[in-house]
Formats: structure tokens, C-alpha cells, sequence
């Protein structure tokens, strides 16, 4: 490859985020997945502000913040403190394997590159690329929404979907409104997460007390 | 003249990493124990354990074979060997092109297969479980160090470790994926195939928590002295290994001054200092897995392996 | 006389043996004599088709015999591709000769394998000789057929009649599948011979169809997956110096016919039979290994084994094909050689590998590891021969089965060429699962001779098992020698295949045997280089100065105890670990979840004194997937197809009347 130092580095910081999408697939304990979360959310702000460097465009900076701020640092210690309070069960149980998820992940990521590699013949090869590893983290985020039977992690990986998304759009040129719709899905995000918790244990238990959890499960905390 | 001193490149590669291989293990020992704030043992103690095993009587059980005598010579040759072939100051050794990456991979193979066979031969149940879970833990850790060599060599266009070093010291290269992906799978393998924490404990002679100590069970004396120093010769192979591909920028060209020569057996050293120090530190800060979450982590490795070889297949055409 | 006549004399030299041998097998001298002339007539044979193969034979290589169909005759031809597998085939026929001459004295039923031994050598080497699909197939049924009769040779224990019995079908489905793809290639105007095929132009879609139909007919005598259910019932079940003939050498002229059909006779196929060929060759590599891991019969091990190694020749093929579709002949001959080396080197070990096997068998009575061990101590030689086998097949340096792996490898590394995206992608994947079955044969060797040969015997026909006699030995001397030979000096065979890979893939490597100090090197840009040679001295050096430096400078004293045992020593055998336990971490790895393995546990409550059980059941998942329902479904068509048996004249006399309409209605439509 031609090209400078510096894309170079975007180029690592795109694969670094599949590879730390790869690590949030294969975790089994609920404190590790966040922690591993909130690794992809600081680089992805990385990732935002180098490319706000690159392109010479302000405006990301304050996405770059937005993602630091909301996904690495609240999110997290929300759900973290949601788990405490709710006392949710920390094991995750999956639905297939852990080889098999390793394998369908690597599967997801061949198709995501011949797809975009396909689609975008005329694009610059690094740009290619970037978009490539963009949709490997979405396609990633969906596989851990659909193969795991836990709430939290099926918000999570709704999240890392989002990261994706903003990838992917933080590595075209020049697209509009970035900041007010990363706001936009931050808000959003959030009352999904209550959302999804209030309805849940008020739909199994009738209550959100968590004495009655505890009554129901035999066992004190 | 040139043949001379190329000659004599390599035979002081390969004294070097005999003589040297001890050295690293203790000063891991030395700086995981000081993490731990303990005094812990002097850097030169494997040095002395080797001297001391080597003039004690060798106590061998009563229906052992001629393979149970004869496989610590093997496993120390194949070891040895195999080292002796990855650059540590210069490259370009003058045996060089006499086996490539694949080949050093299939050598400490060979090394495994022999130790594996040593388990097996005296019928006790601690030895039939260390080389089944050797075996194991090959099983997938070959195959993902294959796919990290087959990254490796996809971006330098040989297996030859010579030109890999070469390609990846000159400026063509630039930051990678693919080797990124590579440096961390190599990474996992490393401490897979080397018995460190979290995939096994080298500091215990704990029977039931070992992979390398329950196939040595029954090993004494000289026979003894030769594993623990092929054990450490390994864990030295794979350091330089990392170091060569990596940082390959302090390597002696072949043909070199003796300045250049120099100044590459120091940057060795240092480079055996620092990636010794790091893995004293990764050592002492995690723990040892449980046997069954073995595959998980090496699977990983194997995992990148072949995702930074898809990448590399995907982007050739581009 | 031309090289081709004295071969096909040798070949006739066989059938009169066969002949002999069954008007005169209970006559005391027989196992000898037969045993005797087919080693004098495979020697014979491997020193014409070495000498064909190096170009030091004349120049007439067909003949034409007034055989057989009327306007066609019988023709028989020797190139190059020939008579490498010639070569393959006698080698393998006189180690399995020399070795019968020690092991058939123990044989109880003598006049069921000794006439048709020399039968199935003749067969194999008219296939490879034949050059018109009539002789070809012909030799095809009798090859199979005589090694039918073998399978079933002893016929009173019931798992070998089912497994002949599997035999044969599948033996049949391929034949006819071939028969078909002939059918094909000869055209409408039926032109059989092979000169003929090879010059007539097809469509696509009939090399499509050719391809698959070969795929099916060779690839189910060869073991691919997943037509391999028949090779761990049928290879086992024969004598060993015949599961050493199918499984080293049988295998490899359905490699031929691969080859044959696929590389010379289909013309030009498209660059998706590469990747079919990969994908099934991969398949077949890693499921075969798996197989083989859970095994505890050595010879139904060592016949998973070859389903692996028939695997990863499968994948050199499928590389050759796809960068001969794209034009890239340098790449696809180091394929091709790739694919040559391991069927030449495969044939070596594995047919060691049996020996020692049938070894085993003759002095212990048994081929069940699990009561076996120790045999090490009892049965020198023959452990020092299975092991240097067993180090030839884990691809261990500087032996052979290593240098067939490394030119492997190479070719997929010089793969990323190819444009097509299916390949793009299925080539790292084909590489990984080749590195994943080349370490789980490692694993499957180690358990082999590990459970057999080490530790502590576990009966007490282990314990007294003796060596076997001089004749099975030096068989497996020999090939032992060849292996390492193969391993040490690749690159006068990489020559000798040169011409083969010029035909067929359109180049050919450079010249191997002049570059300094015998290393290989496949391709000058690259630089990548092996020297076995170099590796073997330095091994040896580095181990004679260890060796040296602990004789100067440590203690000699060494003094036997009863084994450490971390302070438990337990006199029972039963103890160390059996050849299921030793695969157990293995198997829970990569198999848990498929439906293939299933374990049970009863433990009995505290306070109950009854023994714990413990229940595996290890089944081949593709038996009940595709076997089965196969096979109900013939059985239903069959029924339904039963009623034609009853019906009545009219309605017998209605069906001539409808065919005979139809057939007049095809004709006017389409002429």
C-alpha cells in the first residue's frame, strides 16, 4: 500500500474495532462484556477523531466526544449499576457454541468483504476496506443479538451495531448531520435500554421489586 | 573470507541461543517474583538447576524404553535446531535457506511428538494425561501458528524467514491488519506452546495442574537437565521469533561489519530484556484458565490466523 | 518388444499365478510360491515403469491387442502419468509380496486369498495401463472384484461379510457412475479410446457432468467424503498385506483415474471444479482425521487415516485445476507435483503402517489398542518400524510425508492470484482446515503407538506377544528406507513427475536435482527453499554433540526403580490411560456437538456398591443422513417397482405398445 502513515492508522483502528467486536462475541460473564463494550466505544471515538483530523472536519470532534462521554463511560456504568440493582443473572447462556460462534463470525466477516469489495469497484482500496470492516462490526452486533438469551447482551450488542454504523459513516467524506444523528441514536438508545428492562421484569413478575426476585430465585443476594 | 565469517555468524547464532536461553527464563522468574514482591530466586539460578541436574545419578523406572532414554537428546536437537535457524542479531544465516518458517514450525513438532511419546512410555496415568493435553492444545495451536506464518508470508511473498524480516524492515510494508492480526495470534500460540500462564503454570511442579510437568514426571538427572533446557531454548526461539518479524529493523544485514554485528547483538539483548519483561507482567496479571477454556483462547488465535489471512487474500487483488 | 508389452506381459505373468494358485493352493509350498513370483513380477514391473517414467525406454508406447469389442480392440498405452502410478503400484504390490511371504504362513484359510492376490495386482496395473474406456473399465470390475474376494477372505466373522457386502455396492455405484462419464466422453458417435476423447470437443455442461460422475466413481473408490462410509468397514476387514494394497495403493489408481479422466480427457473445465474439489478435499481431510482420532482398532484408524490423506491429495488436485482454469501453469504444476509426492509418499507409510498392524495382529491375536501395550519391550524391530511410519505421516522432518505437506502449502500460498472471489475464500479456508488435520494426525499418531507399543502391557497376549518373522521385517525395512530416502532427496522424484506436470498443467518446476546441496525450491520468485538433507544432518550433529557434551561433562550413573507415579504407583495396568481417554480432550473439542458421539454415565448412589458405566457410542453422523435414507429410498422404489412382476398379459402387452410409441414419437420430433 501506497498511502501514508495516517490512513494506516484509521486502517488499525477499523480492525481493531472488529477485533474487539470478536472479543465481545466470545465473552461469557456480563462485567467483561461491558468492559469489553466500553473498549469498542473508546476506539471508536478514536477512530472518529482521527478521521476528524484527516478530513479536516470539526464537527466530529464533538461525535468523537459524544461516543467517549454516552458509550464508554454512562452506558456502561449504567448498566453496570442496572445489573447490581436488578440483580440479573450474570452468566451469559448462549444458543449455539463457542466455536460455532467463532466460526460464524469469521464467516460474516468473508461476506461482508466480498460483498463490499464487490459492490464498490471503483471506490480508493482503503476506503473499501474501511466500509468492509464497517459492516463486519454491524453484521458482528447482530450475531450477538441473535445467539444469546440475555437482555443486557442483546443491548449491548444493539449498541455495537450502532458503532458500526457510525463507522461507516464517520469514513465516507463529507456526510452531513453526523453529530445530530449520533445524539439522536444515543437518546434513543437509552430508553431502549430502560424500555427493555422495565417491561421485561414487570412482565415476568408482575413487580420491579427486587425482594421479589430474590423470593422467587430461593436464594439471598 | 565470506564464507568464513558467514560460518562463523552462524555458529555463534547458534551458542548464542543455547547460552542465552537460561538467562531469559530466569530473569522472567526474577521480575515476575519482584512483581509479586517477593525476592525471588537469582537471575543465573536455571543456570545452576541445569549444572546440579546434570551431576545427579538418573533414577529410570523399571519398564521404560529406549525411546524414554533416547528422546530428551531428540527433543533438545529439534529444538535446538530450529533455533539455531530463526535470526536473532543478523539475518541471512548461512543455513538459512535450509528450512523455511514452516519447516522451524514442523521441527518443534517433531520435538512434541518425541516429548508426548516420553509420557506415554512408563504406563502411568500422569503421563497419558499431560500428552493428551498436549496433544490437545497442538491440535489447535499448530494449525493457528500455521495461519499466522501464511499472514506473514502472503505480505512478504515467501516463508523464508530472511525475506520476511527483509520485507517487514523496509518501508514498503506500513501498518497492516493483517500483521496486526498476526502479531496478536502469534502472541497467543507463543504462550500456548510455551506452557505459560494462562494456558499452563510453569513456576509449580504440581502434577494434575500441568501439561509439561506431567509428561516429565519420571524424568531425573542429565535426562531432566536436557528438557528444562530444551523448555527454555523453545520459549527463546519464540521471543526472537516475535522480535525478528516485528521489531526487525536492528538486524545485521549478511556481510555486515563487525559495528553492525554488534549493534545487533545489542539490540537483541534489549529486545529479549523488554518482550521478557512483558511477559512477566501479562503472567502476573491474569490467571491460569481452566483446561476446557483452553480451546476458546487458542481457537482464537486460529481465528485470527485465518481472518488475516482472508484479508490479505481479499486485498491482493485490490 | 516395447516397454507396454513386457508390462502387460507381466500383468499376464500375474493372471497365471492367480490361475496357478487356485488349482494349487493347499499344496505346502503355495504361500510361498505365489507370494515369491509376484514379488519377482512386481520387481520386475517397477524396474520397466521406472525406466519408462525417466524416458530410458524406446519410443513405442501403445499396443493394440485384438481383444474385446470387435471395432475396437483392447488398447493399452504408458505415458509418463502412467507410469509414475506404475511404478506406485509395483512398489507397493512387492513390499505387500515380500511381506505376505512371512505373514501368509499364518493365514488358516490359504485357498481364499492366495488366488486372488496376484488377481488384484493385475488388475491394478491393467487399469493403469488401459487406453480405451471398454479394457478400462473392465479392469476397473476385476480389480474390485478380486479385492471383494479378499475383504470376504475370512467370511466367518459377520462384521467382514457386511463389510463385504458394502463393498460391493459401493464398489458398484462407482463403477457405474464411471461408466456414465465414459458414456459422455465418448460422444454420440462412440469413439472409446482415449487418443480419440481427448482430441473430440463437448459442451460445458457434458464436462460439468463428467466431472461430477468421476467425482462420484473415483472419488468412492479413493474415500473422499461423502462416499467414504465403506473404507473403515472393508480395509480393516481384509488380510493386512491387502488392506496395505487397497489402502496404499488402490486408492491411488482411483487417483489415476481422477487424474486421467479429469486432467487429459475432459479438456477444459471451469474454475468452480477447483473449488468443488477443494471443498470436498478439505472436508474429506478433517472429518477423516476426526474419524480417525475416536478409533480404537489400529487398522480401522489407520483406514480413517487414509481418508485424510486421500483429503489432502484431493486438495493439491482441486489447486491444479483451478490455476490451470485460470492460466497460471507454474503455480498449477507445483499443485500438481504437491499431489504426485504425497500419493507416492502416502503409499509408503501407509502400507508400513499396515504392516506393522498386521504385525501386531500375528503376535498378539489382537487389533483392539485398548488391550494392547508395551509391546515396545517384546516386539522391538517391528516399534522401531511403526514408528519411523507413524513420524513419516504426522509430517514430521526430514521425512517424506513433510515435503509433500510443504509443497502444499506452498501452492496455496501462491494462491492469492486467483481472481474469482468463491476462491478468494476458499482457499484460506482449505489451508487452515489442511493445517488443522495435519496437527490432528500428529495427535492420532502419538495415541497410536503410544496405547499399542508404550507403557504397560494390558493382557496377557500382549505381554507374550513375539516378534514376527524375517520376510514381514524386511518389507517394512524397505519401505521404512524409502521414506526417509523420499524425505531426504525430494528432488530427483520432483523431477521424475516433471514431465507428467508438463502435460497436464502446461509447465513444468525447475530442474530440482542440480540446485546445490539437493534443496527444493518450487518457485525462484518466492525463494522459499527446504533441504531435507541439511535438516536430517543437523539433527543428527546437534543430537551427537549433546550426546557428546553429557558424556564429558555429567554423571553416567543411571539406576532402574519402580516407576514415581507422584508417590501412587498402582500394579494394575488398567491404570494408565486407553486409547478413548487419550483422544477424550480431543473429542470434546471439536465433536461434542454433533450427533456423532454420545456419551453415558451411571453412577451408582453413595453406598451402592454396583460398578460405574460408562457408555460411548461413536457413530458415523453421515451413515443416517445420507446413507440411510438413500438406501430406504431404493428399498421403496423397489417395492413399488415389484408390482411390474404381476401384472397381467394385456397390461404387459400395453407397456411394449407405449414404449414402442414414444420411442417412434423422440424420433419425430427430434431428427
Amino acid at each position: 500500500m501506497t498511502h501514508g502513515l495516517t490512513f494506516d492508522v484509521a486502517h488499525l483502528l477499523a480492525g481493531g474495532l472488529v477485533l474487539v467486536s470478536f472479543l465481545m462475541i466470545t465473552q461469557h460473564r456480563l462485567y467483561a462484556l461491558l468492559n469489553a463494550f466500553a473498549l469498542q466505544a473508546v476506539l471508536l471515538a478514536l477512530s472518529v477523531a482521527w478521521q476528524a483530523n484527516l478530513q479536516h472536519a470539526p464537527h466530529l470532534y464533538v461525535t468523537a466526544l459524544i461516543a467517549l462521554l454516552f458509550k464508554a463511560v454512562i452506558v456502561p456504568v449504567g448498566l453496570h449499576r442496572i445489573i447490581q440493582r436488578l440483580g440479573i443473572h450474570r452468566e451469559i447462556e448462549t444458543v449455539i457454541g463457542s466455536g460455532t460462534t467463532m466460526l460464524a463470525g469469521m464467516g460474516l466477516v468473508a461476506l461482508s468483504m466480498t460483498v463490499m469489495l464487490k459492490v464498490t469497484p471503483t471506490a480508493d482500496p482503503l476506503a473499501r476496506e474501511d466500509l468492509a470492516f464497517a459492516l463486519s462490526v454491524v453484521l458482528l452486533g447482530l450475531l450477538m443479538m441473535v445467539s444469546r438469551r440475555n437482555a443486557v447482551s442483546q443491548v449491548v450488542g444493539f449498541m455495537s451495531l450502532e458503532n458500526g454504523l457510525v463507522l461507516a459513516g464517520t469514513g465516507a467524506r463529507g456526510m452531513p448531520l453526523v453529530v445530530e444523528i449520533s445524539v439522536a441514536f444515543s437518546i434513543l438508545i437509552a430508553f431502549f435500554v430502560i424500555g427493555v428492562f422495565l417491561f421485561r421484569i414487570r412482565e415476568r413478575f408482575d413487580t420491579v421489586d427486587v425482594q421479589a426476585l430474590d423470593r422467587f430465585r430461593g436464594e439471598r443476594r | 573470507m565470506e564464507l568464513i565469517s558467514a560460518l562463523l555468524v552462524q555458529l555463534m547464532q547458534m551458542m548464542l541461543v543455547l547460552w542465552a536461553a537460561p538467562l531469559l527464563t530466569g530473569f522472567v522468574r526474577k521480575v515476575k517474583a519482584r512483581l509479586q514482591r517477593r525476592q525471588g530466586p537469582p537471575i543465573l539460578q536455571p543456570y545452576r538447576d541445569i549444572l546440579r541436574l546434570l551431576k545427579k545419578e538418573v533414577v529410570v523406572a523399571n519398564n521404560a524404553s529406549w525411546i524414554f532414554r533416547v528422546a530428551p537428546y531428540l527433543i533438545f536437537a529439534a529444538t535446538w535446531v530450529a533455533a539455531a535457524l530463526v535470526p536473532t542479531f543478523a539475518k541471512g544465516l548461512l543455513f538459512s535457506w535450509s528450512a523455511d518458517l514452516i519447516a522451524i514450525i514442523a521441527l518443534l513438532a517433531s520435538a512434541r511428538f518425541f516429548l508426548a511419546l516420553a509420557g506415554m512410555d512408563i504406563g502411568t496415568a500422569f503421563g497419558g494425561i499431560g500428552s493428551s493435553r498436549e496433544m490437545m492444545i497442538a491440535s489447535l495451536a499448530e494449525p493457528a501458528m500455521l495461519l499466522v506464518v501464511f499472514t506473514m508470508a502472503l505480505v512478504a511473498r515467501s516463508t523464508q524467514l530472511s525475506a520476511v524480516a527483509d520485507l517487514l524492515a523496509s518501508s514498503g510494508v506500513g501498518l497492516r491488519v493483517s500483521l496486526g492480526l498476526a502479531m496478536v495470534g502469534l502472541i497467543i500460540v507463543a504462550i500456548a506452546e510455551n506452557g505459560r500462564i494462562p494456558v499452563d503454570n510453569p513456576a509449580t511442579h504440581l502434577e494434575l495442574t500441568m501439561v509439561h510437568e506431567a509428561m516429565v514426571l519420571e524424568y531425573s538427572g542429565r535426562h531432566l537437565a536436557m528438557i528444562e533446557l530444551a523448555a527454555a531454548v523453545k520459549l527463546l526461539l519464540y521471543v526472537s521469533l516475535i522480535g525478528c518479524i516485528f521489531v526487525p529493523w536492528t538486524l545485521a544485514a549478511p556481510g555486515g561489519s563487525t559495528a553492525s554485528h554488534l549493534a545487533g547483538f545489542g539490540a537483541y539483548i534489549a529486545k529479549l530484556a523488554l518482550f521478557g519483561f512483558l511477559l512477566a507482567v501479562f503472567e502476573t496479571a491474569i490467571a491460569k484458565m481452566r483446561v476446557f477454556r483452553l480451546p476458546d483462547f487458542v481457537g482464537g488465535a486460529l481465528m485470527l490466523g485465518l481472518l488475516g489471512t482472508l484479508l490479505l487474500f481479499a486485498s491482493r487483488s485490490l | 518388444m516395447s516397454v507396454v508389452a513386457f508390462l502387460m506381459l507381466c500383468a499376464a505373468a500375474l493372471l497365471g499365478v492367480a490361475l496357478l494358485a487356485m488349482a494349487a493352493s493347499h499344496a505346502r509350498a503355495a504361500t510361498a510360491l505365489v507370494y515369491g513370483a509376484s514379488l519377482a513380477i512386481c520387481i520386475v514391473g517397477t524396474a520397466l515403469s521406472i525406466a519408462a517414467l525417466t524416458g530410458r525406454a524406446g519410443a513405442a508406447t501403445r499396443l493394440i491387442l485384438p481383444l474385446g469389442v470387435p471395432w475396437i480392440g483392447a488398447h493399452f498405452a504408458i505415458d509418463s502419468l502412467s507410469a509414475f502410478f506404475l511404478a506406485v503400484v509395483n512398489i507397493g504390490g512387492a513390499a505387500a509380496s515380500l511381506y505376505g511371504l512371512g505373514y501368509g504362513t499364518h493365514e488358516d484359510e490359504p485357498h481364499r486369498v492366495l488366488p486372488f492376490f496376484p488377481a488384484f495386482l493385475a488388475g491394478m496395473n491393467l487399469v493403469v495401463l488401459a487406453d480405451d474406456a471398454f479394457s478400462y473399465l473392465l479392469s476397473w470390475e476385476f480389480m474390485s472384484l478380486a479385492s471383494w474376494a479378499l475383504v470376504i477372505a475370512h467370511h466367518r466373522d459377520a462384521e467382514n461379510r457386511r463389510a463385504g457386502f458394502v463393498y460391493l455396492i459401493m464398489a458398484s455405484v462407482g463403477t457405474l457412475a464411471l461408466l456414465l462419464a465414459f458414456g459422455l466422453l465418448a460422444g454420440p458417435d462412440g469413439h472409446y479410446d482415449f487418443e480419440a476423447i481427448r482430441l473430440g470437443a463437448r459442451a460445458p455442461l457434458t464436462s460439468a457432468l463428467v466431472l461430477v460422475l468421476v467425482l462420484i466413481g473415483a472419488g468412492s473408490k479413493a474415500g473422499l467424503v461423502p462416499l467414504h462410509a465403506w473404507l473403515p468397514l472393508a480395509h480393516p476387514a481384509a488380510p493386512s498385506h491387502v488392506s496395505a494394497l487397497m489402502s496404499g495403493v488402490m486408492t491411488k489408481v482411483a487417483i489415476y483415474a481422477f487424474i486421467r479422466i479429469v486432467f487429459d480427457l475432459a479438456g477444459a473445465l471451469p474454475w468452480w471444479s477447483g473449488a468443488l474439489l477443494l471443498a470436498v478435499g478439505s472436508l474429506s481431510a478433517v472429518l477423516g482425521v476426526l474419524q480417525a482420532l475416536m478409533q480404537d482398532d489400529t487398522k480401522r484408524l489407520l483406514a480413517c487415516s487414509t481418508i485424510e490423506n486421500i483429503g489432502i491429495i484431493f486438495i493439491g488436485l482441486g489447486l491444479a485445476l483451478a490455476f490451470r482454469a485460470d492460466g497460471v501453469a507454474a503455480a498449477a504444476a507445483l499443485a500438481m507435483t504437491a499431489a504426485l509426492l504425497h500419493v507416492l509418499n502416502h503409499s509408503f507409510f501407509k502400507s508400513l503402517l499396515f504392516f506393522g498392524a498386521g504385525a501386531v495382529l500375528t503376535a498378539t491375536g489382537d487389533r483392539n489398542m485398548d488391550r494392547l501395550g508395551g509391546l515396545i519391550h517384546r516386539m522391538p524391530v517391528t516399534s522401531f518400524l511403526f514408528l519411523a511410519g507413524c513420524m513419516a505421516i504426522s509430517a514430521l522432518p526430514p521425512l517424506n510425508g513433510f515435503v509433500s505437506e510443504w509443497l502444499t502449502f506452498q501452492a496455496v500460498l501462491q494462491s492469492p492470484d486467483l481472481p474469482q472471489w468463491a476462491l478468494k475464500v476458499m482457499v484460506p479456508a482449505a489451508g487452515g482446515l489442511l493445517a488443522l488435520a495435519a496437527a490432528l494426525a500428529g495427535a492420532a499418531f502419538v495415541k497410536t503407538f503410544g496405547i499399542t507399543f508404550l507403557g504397560r502391557p494390558r493382557s496377557t497376549e500382549a505381554a507374550n506377544a513375539k516378534e514376527v518373522d524375517r520376510f514381514s521385517l524386511s518389507a517394512m525395512t524397505l519401505l521404512a528406507l524409502l521414506c526417509l530416502i523420499a524425505g531426504i532427496v525430494p528432488g530427483f522424484i520432483m523431477d521424475a513427475v516433471a514431465p507428467i506436470t508438463r502435460n497436464l498443467a502446461g509447465a513444468a518446476l525447475p530442474l530440482q536435482s542440480k540446485l546445490p546441496w539437493l534443496t527444493i525450491v518450487p518457485s525462484f520468485e518466492s525463494g522459499s527453499s527446504y533441504n531435507g538433507l541439511l535438516i536430517f544432518l543437523f539433527i543428527a550433529f546437534s543430537s551427537l554433540l549433546a550426546v557428546w557434551a553429557i558424556h564429558r561433562f555429567a554423571s553416567h550413573a543411571i539406576r532402574r526403580a519402580p516407576a514415581w507415579d507422584c508417590g501412587f504407583p498402582d500394579p494394575s495396568p488398567a491404570t494408565q490411560y486407553s486409547g478413548s481417554g487419550f483422544a477424550q480432550p480431543i473429542r470434546r473439542v471439536f465433536l461434542t456437538r454433533t450427533p456423532a458421539t454420545r456419551e453415558q454415565l451411571s453412577m451408582p448412589a453413595p453406598g451402592d456398591m454396583r460398578a460405574a458405566r460408562f457408555t460411548l457410542t461413536i457413530a458415523d453422523p453421515l451413515w443416517d443422513w445420507l446413507y440411510q435414507p438413500f438406501v430406504s429410498a431404493v428399498e421403496i422404489a423397489a417395492l413399488q417397482l415389484n408390482k411390474l412382476q404381476f401384472l397381467t398379459i394385456r397390461r404387459y402387452l400395453s407397456l411394449v405398445f407405449l414404449s414402442l410409441v414414444s420411442l417412434l414419437l423422440v424420433l419425430a420430433i427430434w431428427s
